[in-house]
């Protein structure tokens, strides 16, 4: 299987310029609303999305309260064999009666998703949450859990992974190794 | 993905600088953790916990248990005083015995050095030492290196001086290793008869002059003169050590530099340390205790994991 190109830099720009319109149409000003990234790879799309925010509509990113949280804790495949090393949490305000933008590069089979959800709840009752993912594999869910907000929807095959590479402004499709499994 | 390279914790010796550095980069996130409304993570939903206090202890069974609890795990506590281990049953009996029940994980305390790497080859649960009389006592050590690494830094280049009861003290065996395992150098400074002679192997510095091993240090941990453990009189008085060893305000005040002072508790207040000198701003003796909670957490956390 060869490692091929998913979005290449124009596409993925239009596309985070899109989710910057969707966001702004149902949070307006985000007076009430919160950014929250998971660790480690919704950290960059978060950055993205805000820097499209800016673009878009002159939003400035200090107005705008970000955080990340890590969901190593709450894994339901703790002592599974596979090392579970935290990175860290941030959130340096309440997200109680907040509306949470929850934002990670892929969702894939949800168990992420499942566990952020359920890290969330130790910070307080926010008002509600959403996703924000970049590229949704829409096969393989194991949960009842979707985004509202979709950079781009695909269908992969498990041997495959997808690696979102914001820095090099693309998105790849690779064939699974031990590694990156 | 890095992991810690034992299945046990018997003792420093064991943990290489890498696994001390990995437990305590963990214990930042459960740190973090702790400070929240909800203190509390499901990671060992699914573990059981033993403690097993064949020894006294206070502070050391809570912050155990406070950490293992945090972790969501299932506790059973056991003390000594209260066991069949009264009636004559042997150690390794009484294990196996909390072992059928099923418990993933022994915490215990022992009054023998070596109960713990005895335990080890024969049951099949993993063991963390929280003291084996005179031995070793890890997690301690680990917490010790982490408050200075929280309030100085980092522990790599930095004098540390232990103060008081070196001979009878495991703290000070695990806080020696550990130390030297992180670049740190060492003093330990006491009366003659509580120094013992394994100290010359071990590349630390020896000091009678309290007043002097504290011009030297950056951190002075002072550890407490253990009664009950000495059989025979290594002391004349304690007002007599107080004259001497004890650490008091002039000390410091004499001092041309500010140094940290620690104490791994319970404090012989007016003994082996003084009341201001406890309670002053250069104390982080509570946060010592705050600390092994986090401390702790992390060991549970990567032990339970691998």
């Amino acid at each position: 299987m060869e490692k091929r190109l998913l979005l290449e830099e124009s596409l993925l720009n239009l596309i985070l310029r899109r989710l910057a319109f969707q966001l702004i149409e149902s949070h307006q000003s985000f007076e009430e609303s919160v950014f929250i990234a998971i660790q480690p790879r919704g950290i960059e799309l978060m950055h993205a999305v805000v820097k499209a925010l800016e673009e878009v509509k002159a939003i400035k990113p200090e107005s705008l309260q970000q955080g990340t949280l890590d969901i190593t804790f709450h894994r339901d495949d703790f002592r599974s064999g596979k090392s579970l090393i935290p990175k860290s949490t941030d959130i340096p305000f309440a997200i109680e009666g907040k509306r949470i933008i929850l934002i990670d590069d892929v969702l894939y089979t949800g168990r992420t998703i499942r566990a952020a959800l359920d890290a969330l709840v130790d910070f307080g009752r926010p008002k509600d949450a959403e996703l924000l993912v970049l590229i949704d594999r829409k096969l393989h869910r194991d949960l009842p859990i979707q985004a509202k907000y979709v950079g781009k929807t695909i269908d992969s095959i498990e041997e495959e992974r997808v690696t979102v590479d914001l820095e090099g402004k693309s998105v790849w499709i690779t064939p699974k190794t031990p590694d990156n499994g | 993905m890095a992991s810690l390279s034992t299945k046990h914790l018997l003792g420093i010796a064991d943990l290489s600088t890498e696994d001390i550095q990995l437990i305590h980069s963990t214990a930042d996130e459960f740190k973090e953790v702790l400070s929240r409304k909800i203190k509390k993570v499901p990671s060992l939903r699914d573990v059981t916990i033993a403690n097993l206090f064949f020894e006294n202890s206070t502070r050391t069974k809570i912050s155990f248990e406070l950490a293992e609890k945090r972790l969501s795990a299932d506790v059973v506590n056991f003390a000594s005083s209260t066991s069949s281990t009264k009636k004559g049953e042997t150690l390794i009996d009484t294990v196996n015995n909390i072992l059928a029940m099923k418990v993933d994980v022994v915490v215990m305390r022992h009054p023998q050095p070596g109960a713990h790497r005895l335990l080890s080859r024969h049951i099949d649960a993993k063991i963390i030492n929280a003291g084996d009389g005179a031995h070793e006592h890890p997690t301690q050590a680990l917490l010790d290196a982490y408050s200075i690494r929280e309030r100085l830094g980092e522990v790599g280049g930095k004098k540390v001086c232990l103060f008081g009861d070196i001979k009878h003290s495991r703290v000070a065996i695990s806080n020696i290793l550990c130390l030297q395992k992180l670049g740190a150098e060492v003093m330990v400074c006491g009366p003659g008869s509580l120094i013992p002679k394994y100290v010359n192997g071990l590349g630390v510095k020896v000091s009678h002059n309290v007043q002097e091993a504290l011009a030297w240090c950056d951190v002075a941990n002072v550890l407490r003169i253990q009664l009950e453990r000495q059989q025979v009189r290594y002391i004349p008085s304690l007002r007599e050590y107080n004259q001497y060893f004890g650490i008091r305000k002039s000390h410091l005040d004499a001092l041309d530099k500010e140094i940290v002072i620690m104490h791994p508790g319970p404090i012989n207040r007016g003994v082996e340390i003084d009341s201001d000198v406890a309670d002053s701003e250069h104390s982080i003796i509570l946060d010592q205790v705050e600390n092994g909670v986090a401390t702790r957490m992390a060991v549970l956390y990567l032990l339970a994991e691998a």
